[in-house]
This record gives structure tokens, C-alpha cells and sequence, in this order.
């Protein structure tokens, strides 16, 4: 996505208009959003075939996962979702300052996110429970990681477009990567909507 | 886009820059899909190489050459060097980089920076894949659990190669359904678009859907091998017949990945050596569109005797038989394309020819594989993989021979020797049949598939698919002789040499660096030949 | 050699009608095909180079007509592929059941009547059987290509098939999902019985041709059960290392365990080796082999020893 918003007008000499670039950018990180889907679908259909097979220990298992700290993880994905989006409008009205600040809140909430995923994984390793344990705890590991992994990419996106944000290099006829990032975060929030019922609140 | 033209300059073909970084960091199309041409035919001599070892191996029924074991690793090695490396990249990444901006007349791809970071994560897929081979696995491409879990041999090593280089599949496929969408040139409206550019719009929606599957597929069973996870092990609650679901789901849509583009390929080669308009322009179109969606549902068709059950595999066999109307569809097309057209046996046109003789074996026998009961006896036997090479050899590799004898001189300005090509043609013809046609034989009478050894039964018919391995294998050497000579070649290329109407032919060999002095302005399809020429409606 | 193999099993004769038409369906499109693209290539090569050509862009009534009658082909074969196929998956009521086991490399037979063989399957002609399959290990595909039935084996999940041998005869067990090393020594063989012979060999008197094989001198009875018994999947004859050790020069050999200890191989060692195969690992070597305890006797043993020690 990064290399994408790159590519504008220097590239191969493609010369084109920023309406242009805006297009094909906003095509393309659809359809890299419909690649990510299909990925975490592949995950989602596990967790579909097991629960159907093995409904006890889904729930069972999942009354050791910490609903509160899920619960708290789920409203800073939202509210950061709220900023980003702030930040999108902002820039697109050329509020330079505004739109880094709002990504800055956006990024801090992120963090926030790791910090409480890092305690979780810690207390369930401190209760003995691995990725191994059960199938339970395998898609629970395997779900959550792969989505920490996405937000640890979308913020080391997010931090790359802050920055060029408080240079001044987007303004209100030219935003297209601050509305690519934007788009990024809202997957990894609406994957996480997902993620926080199946695994937290399966009864 | 017509009033944002380049100002006409001095005619510099992208060939002619040099230097290493020159071609490692290049964003242009063209120089890309060389890169890739080169890297697709490196690995498949060297799992071509590995098949004619196998063959020979396979002359008599006991392991005399090899042991079981290293004959293991090696249809492992060609089946996923083969898929991976060569057929699934293979067409779209080489040809497609090429193709799709001069065709739709665009200076080049929507993301050429993402195209090029494309061919560099293929080729660190390559080297973690190579050092894979220092303990080579043992599973077969397909990696079924629970061996592949339970082996000693490394497989989280090139499933995490074949992971990496699944990014640039679907990073290519995103490229050029952009590029597609919005960098056709004016004028160049959908029902103007060559066949091959549908072909490659298909392929990249299949690529993008399909392949994220693939690689959470891979994932899983990586954390199954270095985790302990059980999702696919049985004694942990798990599913092996799960992997085998998850992992159709990408691989048969990946069949279409192969084969689509070849398609497309024949459907360029066709009209322009019969000087005639492609016959059913629009049902080959949306054929070609209608094998990629259908693919989506067939997958459990090679799971017939796995243990599903006996509903899913009825709907499935249901679905299965489908797919061969679109693809019948496209072959009677073609046929039909060659009435009162003036026939040039060019090369080129020869694989075209091929192509159809042996794609139709191909999908025939896939009806044999889609009837459930006669499934059950021809599962996992040399039938199937028989019917696979027919398919992938018999169609992909003869669409990629062509496009490779048909393109050469737009690309390298350079002339081959034709009547060597000729020759190379008829051996890689030949021998194929050869090689191939008695493996249908010996899957009928029973013949399993992945056995080092094999019953004294057998042993004429396998000598036999040996002594063509030879003849397919000088075949090939030939032609790659000639070809690579042609490069070194004196005989400069005309621009034109085959009167194509398509847009690359309309501009010099090879291409200048930026394709187009100024960006082309459609007034009809890509088909126009032939007299009483009319405005396509 | 026919093209198809023979027909031994009531099964065989649907699943070929079936082969058959969807053979001459195949052969009349294929050669329909063919035909008319070679005539088409010859009859309008290209003979000067400013040749006229028409402008046919298509047809709709072809397209229909090779849409349609495809599609009613496919449609029929379908059918019929699907009727036979509810035939094969719908054992009677009256079947007998025998389990399969399969394991790395190897196949187990347990009976309904309490007998248990290895790698020999015995059926009675004529009678229905049902097959109640396992894996011990990984995938495995049980296969006779003269009954034209498989089915997958999985390890944690009961899978079957059955059918009714119609002749008397000997015919080939293949393991058809790869398994890995020793998958394609994974053979075995379906013995089908007249009623008569099945049950003389229920009562206990030993294999079909017990007599003939009892008066072979130790070496040969060795040497066939080499073979028969599957000891061929893992131990070569020549001196190579397939799984387990090669047979070849193995009597008097001298080695160290895994645990530790040495050990020579001589009579006792191996009689150890073919009963309790998991207490003495030789180095290098992987826990792999199954007890033959209850499968070989000690006649029987005897001959393999007697056999190993020809092996120089």
C-alpha cells in the first residue's frame, strides 16, 4: 500500500493527473482490502468448522480469555477509528495540523491496543496457556496475531503518513495516501469487531 | 488521458540502457517482464530436468537409479517448482507485464514501483525455497496433512517460500486489474479489449481471491509443524481432510491461474496467422470470465474418495461439469475462427494448433475425473496425472511456446530461425504424445500415481512414456537453442511482421521506452481483419 | 493386456459402463475436433499473401447449438455417473465387515470371525463384503483396481466401502494416497475364495496353499514370506536402506542400539526383533516396524531366519 501511494507521477513516467492517481490508488486498496478478507475468511471458516464441532470447549475455553481488557481493546479500535476518519475529513478540508493530530490520537490508540494485547498473552502464558492447548486456543492465538500483525503495519503506515502530514505534503487537492491509510485502519478495526464476539462473548 | 500525451521524442527501445541496476531496479513494464521470463524458464529446465530423472527412474519397476525416498523428494521438487515457479507466475507475470500496457495502449502498469517490489518478493520466495532444498521435503506439491506434519524432512521451509511468493501473485493481480480498469487508452472500450487482456483479468481476479487462501492455508500448517497446533491433526481434535479443503480451494482456482492466460494467448495467435476476426468474440470473453467464477466451486472435485461426503461430492461432481461448457465453448470458437480464413503454419500458429489438439484431450478427460464413479476408480492413479499435463503441458506450456515464438520479435527486435522452430515443435509435439497419452492406459488398469517402484505389469507402457521424456526433453533444448541464437542473431525484426492489428504491433521492435509516442486513440476492435470491414457495433 | 482391466467385482461392470460412454463421447468430439481443424489447415493455407478473407465475427445459432448439446451431454453423464457412484457408497445389509488398519507401510486385516492377517486380504466369492477402514499413522487409499473401488484412510475417522468379489482369483491391493517412503511398497493382495476353500482357510488350516508351502525347504518358505508378509516394503535385499536395515549380510552383524548397548544379531535377536520389534532400535533406525507376534509362527520365523542367513 505504502509503494502504491509512492508511485504517483515520478514512476515510469505514467504523467498522471492527481484525479487519476487518486482513482487507481483507491481501486487498488480495495481490492488489496478484498485480498485481506479472503485471508482472514480462511480463519474465519476454521473457526466456523470447529465451533460447529466442538461447542463445549469453545465455550468453555473461551471463559479464560479476559473479557474486560477485550472489551476496553474493542472501544480504542472504535474511538481510533473515529480520529482516522477525523483526520481523512480534516485533511480533505486542508486542516494540516488537525489532520496530524488526529493521526497522532490515532496512532497512540494503537499502541494502546498492543500494550493491553501484550498483558493478555502474558497472563495466558502465565496460566500455562499456549497456542497448542486446544483448537480453541490455536484460532485464538493464530486470529489475534495475525490482526496484531496488521496493526503493527498499519502503524508503521500510519506513522510514515503523520509525519509527511505535519511537513505539509497533503492538503485538500491532494490526500489520496492519508485516505489509503485511512481505509487500512478501518479493516484492521472491522476485522478486530469481528474477532472480539467470536472469540470473547461465544455463549 | 488523450489530451495528457507525451511530446514526440527520439525513438529509444527499452532494450537499449545497460547495467545491472539498469534491469534490478527498473519500473518499466517490459524490462519486468523480462526479469520474470527469465526466472520462469530457469526453473522450469531445472524441473523439467528433475522430471526426465524421475523418468528415468520410472524405466524399470525397481529403484535402480535413485532409492524411494530421493525419488520422493524429486516429484516433490518439479511438482512444486513447476506450480509455484513457473506455471502460476509464468504467463501473467511474463507476457501479461509485457502485453497489457501496449495492448490497451497505457505507458505502463497503474503501480509499476508495486510491479517491480512484485518480482523482488517472487524472487525471495525462490531463495528461501532453495534453501529449502538443503533437506529437501518429501510430501508432494499438494503437502498433505498429516504427513506433511509428521515428516522429517523441512516443510516449513518451502511452504514459507511458496507463502511469500503467494504476496506477489496477488500483488501482481491488483496491479493489473487497476491497470485494466484505468489505464486503457481512449477509445479502447471493454468489447475492443484483446482476448488476451480478458484472459489476464480473469487470472488476476482469480489471483487475488484465491491465493490469500492458500497462504493462511501454508500458515496453519506451519504453525502446526513449529507450534503444536492441531487444526489438521485428528489426535488433537483436528481435521486432515480440512488441509485438503482449504488447500483445493486455492489450488483449483490456481488451475485457471495456469490455464486462463494461455487462452488468451491462442486467442491472439488465432486470427492473426487466419487473417480473420476471432469467431464469437464475446462468449470467449465472458467465458473466459465464467471459468473464473465457477472455479470458485469445484474444489472437492480432487476429494472425491477423501471421506467427504456423499452429498458434497454429488454437488461438487455437479459443478465440476459445469466448467467444461464455457471451456467447450472457447475450443469450438477457435475451430470455428480457422473457416475460410488464409491459414499461416508460422510457429507460432503450429502451438496454437497443438494447443487445441491436446487441450482437448485435457478437458475430455477431466469429464472422465468429474463422473463420480469413474472417479473413484481414476483417483490418484497416472490418469490423473496424465489428464493434469495434458492440461498443463498441452495447454499452458504450448500457449506459452507460442506466445514465446509469437512475441519474440516485438520484444527482443530479433528473428529466430523458423524452420528450426518448426522442427523443435514437432519433437516437443511428439514426444509429449508419447510421454503422455500411455499414462491414461496405465491409470486405467490401475497404476497409482508417486510410486518409486511399480509392478512388473506395467513396465512396457512406462519405458515407453520414457523413451518420449527424451524425445519432449530434445525438443525443448531445441527450441530454447534457437530461440536464445536468435537473440545474437544479425536479422533485425520488422515492426509488423505478421500484419497484426493489435496496438503492439503498431509501434517500433522492440518497443521504445515509453511504448507510445503519444497515447493511441481506439476507433475499433482488435479483430478488424478480413474484407467487408465494418465498425464493430 | 486389455485396456481395461478385468472385471472382478459387481461393481466393475457399472463403473466401466460408465467409462465406456464417456470414452466414445470423448472419441466422437475428440476426432469431430481434429478433423475439422486439420481441414480447415489444409483446405485454406495460405496460398498468396494477398488472400482475401470474410469478415465472420460469429454466429449465434453455433453458439447456441455448442452451448446446448454439451451441456445436455454433461448433464446425462452426470447422471449416470452419480446413479452408480449412490450404488457404490450403499452397502447391503447382509455384509460382512472386516476392518482395514493401515499403517506406515503396511496393511492389517481383522475378520468378523476373529482370524487377522497382514497384507492378505481373504474374501469368499460371491458374498458381500464391507470394509471398515482406519489409519494408524497418515493418509493411505485402499485400491483394487479389479473391484474399481478406493477409498481414502484417515487416522482418527472410520471410512469404508464394500463390494462383492464375483471371481476366483488373486489381484493387487495398492495404497493410492501418497504416504511417504515405502508408499508404493505398500501392496497388498485381495485373496477371493470359492465358498468350498474359504471354509477350509476359516477353519484354521492355515494359508490356501498351506501344504505346498509347509514342504518347501526353510529358506524359499522364507523367502515367499518375505514377500507375502510385507517385509519387503522396508528391508532391501541389497544392501540399500530403504527403512528398516537391509536383510543383506544382516545374520552375524554386530551394532550398537539406541539405548546404548550392542547388540549381534543371531537367532535370538532376531526372533526378538520380529515379536518385539519396539525394544531394540538399532541406531539410526526409527520405531516404525509392527509386532508380528500372532501373525507369523514360529515355524514361520524360523523360515525368515533361515532365509536372512542365505543373504550374504
Amino acid at each position: 500500500m505504502e509503494q502504491a501511494n509512492m508511485d504517483h507521477a515520478e514512476g515510469h513516467d505514467l504523467h498522471l493527473t492527481p484525479e487519476q492517481e487518486y482513482g487507481i490508488s483507491k481501486l487498488g486498496m480495495w481490492l488489496f482490502l478484498g485480498t485481506e478478507i479472503m485471508l482472514f475468511g480462511g480463519l474465519f471458516a476454521a473457526y466456523a468448522i470447529f465451533r460447529a464441532k466442538y461447542p463445549e470447549m469453545f465455550l468453555e475455553s473461551h471463559q479464560e480469555l479476559n473479557r474486560e481488557m477485550g472489551a476496553v481493546n474493542t472501544c480504542i479500535l472504535i474511538f481510533s477509528s473515529l480520529t482516522m476518519a477525523i483526520g481523512v475529513t480534516a485533511i480533505q478540508r486542508g486542516k494540516q495540523m488537525l489532520a496530524g493530530i488526529m493521526i497522532l490520537v490515532t496512532i497512540i490508540c494503537g499502541l494502546g491496543f498492543g500494550v493491553v494485547k501484550y498483558f493478555e498473552y502474558g497472563a495466558k502464558f502465565a496460566h500455562h496457556i499456549y497456542p497448542d492447548t486446544n483448537i480453541f486456543f490455536s484460532l485464538y492465538f493464530m486470529m489475534t496475531g495475525l490482526h496484531m500483525l496488521h496493526v503493527f503495519i498499519g502503524l508503521a503506515v500510519l506513522g510514515v503518513i503523520m509525519v509527511l502530514t505535519f511537513k505539509g505534503k497533503f492538503n485538500e487537492k491532494y490526500s489520496t495516501p492519508v485516505e489509503m491509510g485511512g481505509l487500512y485502519w478501518h479493516l484492521v478495526d472491522l476485522v478486530w469487531i469481528y474477532l472480539f464476539p467470536l472469540l470473547y462473548l461465544v455463549g | 488521458m488523450a489530451n495528457h500525451t507525451v511530446a514526440t521524442n527520439v525513438y529509444v527501445p527499452f532494450l537499449e540502457q545497460k547495467g545491472f541496476l539498469s534491469w534490478f531496479l527498473t519500473t518499466d513494464h517490459k524490462r519486468i517482464g523480462i526479469l520474470y521470463l527469465i526466472s520462469i524458464s530457469l526453473f522450469f529446465l531445472i524441473a523439467g530436468v528433475l522430471a526426465l530423472l524421475m523418468r528415468f527412474e520410472l524405466m524399470t519397476p525397481m529403484s535402480d537409479f535413485v532409492s524411494p525416498h530421493t525419488y520422493n523428494v524429486l516429484f516433490t521438487l518439479h511438482g512444486s517448482l513447476m506450480v509455484f515457479f513457473f506455471i502460476v507466475p509464468g504467463l501473467a507475470a511474463s507476457f501479461g507485464n509485457f502485453l497489457i500496457p501496449l495492448m490497451i495502449g497505457a505507458p505502463d502498469v497503474a503501480f509499476p514501483k508495486l510491479n517491480l517490489a512484485s518480482y523482488w518478493i517472487y524472487i525471495v520466495g525462490a531463495i528461501i525455497t532453495l534453501i529449502a532444498l538443503l533437506s529437501p521435503a518429501d510430501t508432494g506439491w499438494t503437502f498433505y496433512t498429516p504427513y506433511s506434519a509428521t515428516t522429517d524432512t523441512d516443510v516449513v521451509m518451502i511452504t514459507f517460500g511458496v507463502f511469500v511468493l503467494g504476496f506477489s501473485s496477488i500483488l501482481t493481480g491488483m496491479n493489473f486489474i487497476v491497470t485494466i480498469h484505468k489505464m486503457r487508452a481512449p477509445g479502447m472500450t471493454w468489447h475492443r479489449l484483446p482476448l488476451f487482456i480478458w484472459a489476464s483479468y480473469a487470472t488476476a481476479v482469480l489471483q487475488l481471491l484465491a491465493t490469500p487462501v492458500v497462504g493462511i492455508t501454508l500458515l496453519m500448517l506451519i504453525a502446526e509443524r513449529s507450534l503444536g497446533v492441531g487444526f489438521f491433526d485428528p489426535a488433537k481434535g483436528g481435521d486432515p481432510v480440512l488441509f485438503q479443503n482449504f488447500f483445493w480451494f486455492y489450488s483449483h482456482p490456481a488451475v485457471y491461474i495456469m490455464i486462463i492466460p494461455a487462452m488468451g494467448v491462442i486467442s491472439e495467435i488465432i486470427p492473426v496467422f487466419a487473417r480473420k476476426p476471432i469467431f464469437g468474440y464475446k462468449a470467449i470473453a465472458y467465458s473466459s470470465l465464467g471459468i473464473a467464477f465457477i472455479s470458485f466451486l469445484v474444489w472437492a472435485h480432487h476429494m472425491f474418495t477423501s471421506g467427504i461426503s456423499e452429498v458434497a461430492a454429488t454437488i461438487f461432481s455437479f459443478l465440476t461439469f459445469l466448467v467444461a461448457i464455457p471451456t467447450a465453448i472457447k475450443v469450438f470458437n477457435w475451430t470455428a475462427t480457422l473457416y475460410k480464413g488464409s491459414i499461416e503454419l508460422h510457429s507460432a500458429m503450429l502451438y496454437a494448433l497443438g494447443f487445441i489438439f491436446l487441450f482437448t484431450i485435457g478437458g475430455l478427460t477431466g469429464v472422465f475425473l468429474g463422473a463420480l464413479a469413474v472417479d473413484i476408480h481414476l483417483h490418484d492413479t497416472y490418469f490423473v496425472v496424465a489428464h493434469m499435463h495434458y492440461v498443463m503441458i498441452g495447454g499452458t506450456v504450448m500457449g506459452f511456446f507460442g506466445a514465446l515464438h509469437f512475441w519474440y520479435p516485438k520484444w527482443f527486435g530479433k528473428m529466430f530461425n523458423e524452420s528450426v522452430a518448426k522442427l523443435a515443435w514437432f519433437l516437443v509435439f511428439v514426444g509429449f504424445n508419447i510421454t503422455f497419452f500411455p499414462q491414461f492406459f496405465l491409470g486405467i488398469q490401475g497404476m497409482p500415481r508417486r510410486y518409486a517402484t511399480y509392478p512388473e505389469e506395467f513396465e512396457s507402457l512406462m519405458a515407453l512414456s520414457t523413451y518420449g521424456s527424451w524425445i519432449l526433453g530434445l525438443g525443448v533444448l531445441i527450441m530454447t537453442v534457437n530461440l536464445i541464437k536468435g537473440l545474437f542473431s544479425d536479422e533485425k525484426a520488422p515492426q509488423n511482421p505478421y500484419g497484426s492489428l493489435s496496438l503492439e504491433w503498431q509501434v517500433p521492435s522492440p518497443p521504445p521506452t515509453l511504448n507510445f509516442d503519444k497515447i493511441p486513440i481506439v476507433t475499433d476492435w482488435t479483430y478488424g481483419y478480413g474484407k467487408k470491414k465494418e465498425v464493430d457495433a | 493386456m486389455t485396456w481395461i482391466p478385468e472385471a472382478a467385482s459387481n461393481l466393475a461392470g457399472k463403473v466401466d459402463g460408465v467409462l465406456l460412454v464417456i470414452t466414445l463421447i470423448s472419441i466422437f468430439f475428440f476426432v469431430l475436433i481434429s478433423a475439422v481443424l486439420i481441414y480447415f489447415a489444409v483446405k485454406y493455407r495460405r496460398r498468396r499473401e494477398d488472400e482475401e478473407t470474410p469478415y465472420i465475427t460469429g454466429n449465434e445459432t453455433f453458439e447456441i447449438i455448442w452451448t446446448v448439446i454439451p451441456s445436455i451431454l454433461l448433464i446425462l453423464l452426470f447422471v449416470y455417473g452419480y446413479v452408480v457412484y449412490k450404488d457404490m457408497r450403499t452397502p447391503p445389509k447382509d455384509a460382512v465387515d472386516i476392518t482395514v488398519t493401515g499403517k506406515q507401510w503396511l496393511w492389517t486385516f481383522d475378520y468378523y470371525n476373529g482370524k487377522k492377517t497382514l497384507n492378505e486380504l481373504y474374501v469368499k466369492q460371491n458374498v458381500p463384503v464391507r470394509m471398515i477402514m482406519r489409519a494408524d499413522d497418515v493418509l493411505h487409499s485402499f485400491f483394487i483396481p479389479q473391484f474399481r473401488v478406493k477409498q481414502d484412510i484417515l487416522p482418527g475417522r472410520y471410512t469404508q466401502l464394500w463390494f462383492i468379489p464375483t471371481k476366483v482369483g488373486t489381484f493387487d491391493i495398492f495404497c493410492a494416497e501418497y504416504c511417504g517412503t515405502g508408499h508404493s511398497a505398500m501392496l497388498g493382495k485381495v485373496i477371493v475364495l470359492s465358498p468350498e476353500a474359504y471354509d477350509i482357510w476359516e477353519k484354521g488350516i492355515g494359508m490356501d496353499d498351506g501344504a505346498a508351502v509347509s514342504s518347501l525347504p526353510p529358506a524359499e518358505l522364507g523367502e515367499k514370506i518375505y514377500k507375502q508378509k510385507g517385509c519387503n516394503a522396508c528391508h532391501s535385499l541389497d544392501g540399500s536402506v530403504v527403512i528398516g536395515p537391509s536383510f543383506k549380510g544382516l545374520f552375524g552383524r554386530t551394532g550398537v542400539l539406541e539405548n546404548g548397548k550392542s547388540y549381534t544379531a543371531d537367532e535370538n535377536y532376531l526372533i526378538a526383533s520380529i515379536y518385539e520389534p519396539q525394544e531394540e532400535i538399532v541406531e539410526g533406525f526409527q520405531p516404525v516396524m509392527p509386532s508380528f507376534k500372532g501373525i507369523l509362527s514360529e515355524n514361520e520365523v524360523d523360515a525368515v531366519i533361515a532365509f536372512i542367513k542365505t543373504l550374504k
